[in-house]
């Protein structure tokens, strides 16, 4: 077996990274801690060189168990840029709390190495490590804050759950080994293609697999453990999993059942679309309640990943103009989720790191306070609604476009539903916003001193935010070349 | 001449906005340079659509003039398409000579909290929006220009708006939102069902797509985009409560222009696009019409807060547009457009007058105010006569021209409905006329409980001014137009026939 270094350049750089990142925290004392953070986001840096390099090419290693070609390459540069992000968030957070700054960062990393090796995963096992490696230090980043009991609740909670969904999801992955006597994910196609009867312990195996992945992107009814953890881990560790994780999952997932599984699509997309729909309703529904930012985030979260979870309800075996439309409408919609939903928890980073407020109430008076952060957020959440001139509304489009497209009864049901829930979720960023603008300061705040580099990553992502609003076509005509279903052969 | 200048229209377009950025960057604290600063950006903006409009070849007004058809987004072949025909033109010079004025208004009077900039800021980005949507020829651009002018609105209701401002912007935001979500659905099925190819409005309206059935779903997702912003019974319960808390500016453009964007996007696109569809629902339409002249009046004849009653007015006046669009006719089409802006202009300024009251009277309570107006503020009381009577339909004024030709059209609808229905429009037509004795009912009542009688002992002694030097200048334009389509109304109708001519061919044939 001959490996493809050129193919695994960002993962080693990535892995090295890690590794010096730790290796310099041990020499360095005080206030130079903090320096690990620039030398992770230049590692980034030359992962995202080598993941452009890759580009347009085709490359496997390990035996075709590792893929990269431009669908891999697209989930790769969305991780990679959130890296920088959620890097330029954390710096003076965990520079100024009281935390170990190079175990976060080594941790940090390697959860990002899983990330970037799923899109390129085409094999159960390379997927279950994948998953595994994202999963695991985000266990123990959740409970960073060692001081706070919440924190560790959160941890605790994330971790049992997160046991448990990999538990069942090794469950059904060994059944479905069992059936199809391979665990490549074409090949499982391919032995699924032939069994036309395709008995019962086979498709609660297929469905236990996407269950677990439904623990990942905190579908309903597998969501419990998401407010909970958000709220109580460190909040750019939240921003993380909020995006980057969920991500994660959505990549497993797209390999899942629009490769391996794609031949039993009569299967789960029914079941996906009727989750999407729960998950979309449920999450915005509850999200009105919420008082607390960070609950309110995370249950948007929940309703985006229903959102993003309806063109796997629209996928049809066979069909590939059809599931092309639904993959590149869920890159899309990640790709614009990222952007939207790091800019959203940097801003709330900023309001909540000097002053340590997270009720919503305490953000009354920031268009005055603090105007630019203000219409940051202000961004953020109009374009996680789906306004115009923001990305968000291109991203929905898309989700829209690919329902139009399939022309099913079902498409349209799930379409009809993203609509109310679009006004639903509109009724809580509006609140937000007009408690930003339109109500009165509280007295007695101190002034706000957002970080460089989260002033930076903040205003950055509301300007991409805009103009992709107004020029969706720079990341659109890139992705409509996702095609993963070409990746076979 | 058209095609060299035809840059000049994406320019008048965009003007405001960058007026907007250009006005945020501006130092806080001077409110006096910002509140001329927006006046500049509007009279500018506004001198661009004069000379638009003097290029503009009317004999030619059924085809696109000053043309700019870029590609915009290549994954889903959307273009960035602009152009300007008799239908539009109007509509697009209503909407910068509107914003124009509230900014000259906004000079002497802005609502709490102040901060003119933010203001004309937010006010700017709206004036994009509406000028977009009525230029847009491709259904993407449209779409995104219809959608734009949510936000600016909601901020400027909510943040400069009466004691109930809140609920009503967010129920501004979300109604309106919530039909054009549906439009959104609506649009892109009817993109997949011409091919997937194209979002031009004129190729699209040029091609039959799908079958019956298709239309007609896809007309009732269309329905309730347009039929909310028109607003049309019952989608209508958004608009008191939105004109009434919004300030005078917001009320103005809410009125004079917004509402406009609705009708004409069942003109532009509704019709031709889908002209099976519309065929279907002709006669709905036309009893929803009719229903709101009637439920508009009748509300209005209990309404006891002025710009609540003007609110509801605006109910019924759109009613009659909505009735000559029923029509479906050329006759109708004119009556509907024409309708269309009479209503802008005299309910724009029906707005201010309402706004100026305020700001004297300090209430727009009509028991509070009591009566007396042409004793206390003569000018003031005559002005509020003409454009109330102008409303309601007087001949010789421009609101007479709209309700009559859509009633007149509305006896023989087009489209071979009168086989089927013309019982049925004829008893909306005798409805609508009920309803016109209504309109003047409710108007003349207003009029004599504000306008007639002794002031009352509380505002006797009060020094209150009459119509102030900067009133006069904002408000000249309007009360000039208002009469002069009243006696000329071919400047509006000469200018669309040929585009409406057009326009009827898409959607007969």
């Amino acid at each position: 077996m001959d490996i493809d270094y050129l193919a695994l350049a960002p993962e080693l750089t990535l892995t090295a990274t890690a590794i010096v990142v730790l290796l310099v925290d041990l020499v360095l004392r005080g206030e130079a801690k903090q320096f690990v953070n620039p030398m992770a986001a230049l590692g980034t840096v030359i992962a995202i060189g080598f993941t452009l390099v890759l580009w347009g090419e085709e490359r496997t290693s390990f035996g075709g168990q590792f893929l990269v070609n431009d669908y891999a390459v697209a989930f790769k540069l969305v991780f990679l840029f959130s890296l920088l992000a959620i890097l330029g968030i954390s710096l003076r957070w965990f520079a100024e709390g009281r935390y170990f700054q190079g175990e976060y960062y080594f941790l940090l990393l390697t959860s990002f190495l899983g990330m970037i090796m799923m899109p390129s995963a085409r094999d159960l096992l390379v997927l279950f490590i994948a998953l595994e490696t994202v999963s695991i230090p985000a266990f123990v980043l959740a409970g960073m804050r060692k001081r706070d009991l919440y924190s560790s609740e959160a941890a605790i909670k994330f971790f049992l759950i997160g046991v448990l969904s990999v538990a069942l999801m090794l469950f059904g992955m060994s059944m479905v080994y069992g059936f199809t006597g391979t665990t490549s994910l074409e090949g499982i196609a391919d032995a699924l293609r032939l069994n036309t009867a395709p008995p019962a312990l086979l498709l609660s195996s297929v469905l236990l697999v996407i269950v677990g992945f439904g623990f990942k992107i905190s579908a309903v009814p597998f969501h419990f453990w998401a407010p909970d953890t958000y709220a109580g881990a460190p909040m750019p560790v939240a921003a993380m999993l909020a995006v980057a994780s969920k991500a994660a999952g959505f990549a497993g997932l797209l390999a899942v059942t629009f490769v391996a599984f794609e031949p039993l699509a009569h299967v789960w997309a029914p079941a996906l679309g009727v989750i999407a729909i729960v998950t979309m309703t449920l999450g915005n529904l509850i999200a009105l309640q919420q008082r607390d930012i960070v609950r309110l985030l995370a249950y948007s979260s929940i309703a985006q990943a229903g959102y993003m979870l309806i063109p796997f309800g629209l996928a049809k075996s066979g069909a590939i103009e059809v599931n092309d439309a639904a993959v590149q409408a869920v890159v899309f919609y990640l790709a614009a989720y990222a952007v939207m939903n790091i800019g959203a928890f940097g801003a709330v980073i900023a309001v909540n790191r000097k002053t340590g407020q997270r009720a919503i109430r305490d953000y009354a008076g920031l268009g005055v306070r603090s105007p630019m952060l203000a219409l940051g957020l202000t961004t953020f959440l109009l374009s996680l609604g789906g306004a115009p001139a923001t990305v968000g509304l291109w991203a929905k489009w898309n989700i829209v476009q690919a329902a139009a497209n399939a022309g099913t009864v079902f498409g349209y049901v799930m379409i009809g539903f993203l609509v109310f829930n679009s006004v639903i979720a509109f009724f809580y960023y509006l609140k937000v916003i007009k408690t930003m603008w339109m109500d009165p300061s509280a007295a007695g705040i101190p002034v706000l001193q957002p970080g460089f580099t989260l002033s930076v990553v903040v205003i950055g992502l509301s300007i991409v935010t805009i103009v992709l609003g107004i020029i969706p076509g720079l990341i659109w005509d890139r992705t409509s070349i996702t095609s993963i279903l070409a990746a076979i052969g | 001449m058209n095609e060299t200048a035809a840059w000049l229209l994406p320019v008048a377009v965009f003007l405001p906005l960058v007026g907007a950025g250009v006005l945020s960057l501006m130092p806080s604290g001077d409110d006096q340079l910002a509140k001329r600063m927006g006046v500049v950006i509007t009279g500018l903006a506004f001198a661009l659509v004069v000379v638009i409009t003097a290029g503009f070849d009317f004999g030619r007004s059924g085809e696109l003039q000053y043309l700019t058809e870029v590609s915009w987004i290549d994954a889903i072949d959307a273009k960035f398409k602009m152009g300007l025909d008799g239908i539009s033109l109007p509509l697009f010079f209503l909407t910068y000579l509107l914003t124009f004025l509230c900014a000259i208004y906004t000079t002497r009077y802005i609502p709490n909290p102040g901060k003119p900039k933010g203001f004309l800021a937010l006010m700017l980005l709206l004036q994009t929006g509406m000028a977009g949507t009525f230029v847009a020829f491709d259904l993407v651009l449209f779409f995104i220009f219809w959608e734009l002018v949510l936000v600016p609105m909601y901020f400027m209701i909510g943040m400069w708006g009466g004691p109930r401002r809140d609920y009503a912007s967010v129920k501004f935001f979300l109604y309106t939102l919530f039909g054009s979500v549906f439009m959104l659905v609506a649009f892109l099925a009817i993109f997949f069902k011409a091919g997937g190819t194209t979002w031009d409005i004129q190729e699209l309206s040029q091609m039959a797509i799908g079958s019956r059935t298709f239309q007609t779903w896809a007309f009732l997702g269309v329905f309730l985009g347009f039929a909310i912003k028109v607003p049309m019974w019952p989608f209508h319960t958004w608009l008191p409560d939105a004109h009434t808390e919004a300030p005078t500016v917001g009320s103005v453009l809410l009125a004079g222009v917004l509402l406009k964007m609705g009708t004409y996007g069942f003109i532009r696109i509704a019709l031709p696009i889908l002209p099976e569809g519309a065929q279907r629902f002709a006669p709905a339409i036309g009893v929803l019409a009719v229903i709101g002249i009637i439920y508009g009046s009748l509300c209005c004849l209990a309404q006891t807060h002025v710009k609540r009653l003007i609110a509801f007015s605006s109910v019924g006046h759109m009613g009659f547009v909505m009735l000559g669009i029923a029509a479906m006719s050329e006759n109708g089409i004119q009556a509907a457009l024409y309708g269309n802006i009479a209503h802008g202009v005299v309910t724009g300024m029906l707005f201010f007058l309402a706004g100026s009251m305020h700001e004297r009277y300090h209430t727009l309570d009509i028991a509070e105010i009591g009566g007396g107006m042409l004793v206390k503020l003569p000018k003031y009381g005559v002005l509020f006569t003409y454009t109330a009577v102008a409303s309601l339909g007087l001949p010789g004024l421009a609101g007479f021209w709209g309700e009559f030709t859509a009633m007149w059209s509305a006896i023989t609808p087009g489209l071979g409905l009168e086989a089927d229905y013309d019982g049925l429009y004829l008893g909306l037509v005798i409805l609508a006329a009920i309803g016109t004795v209504l309109t003047a009912g409710y108007f003349l009542w207003l009029l004599q409980r504000v306008n007639l009688g002794k002031p009352l002992s509380r505002w006797a002694d009060e020094p209150l001014n009459d119509v102030l030097a900067i009133e006069w200048v904002a408000w000249t334009p309007l009360l000039v137009i208002i009469l002069a389509m009243g006696v000329f109304p071919r400047m509006i109708f000469g200018v669309q026939q040929s585009a409406v001519q057009v326009l009827m061919g898409f959607v007969g044939g």
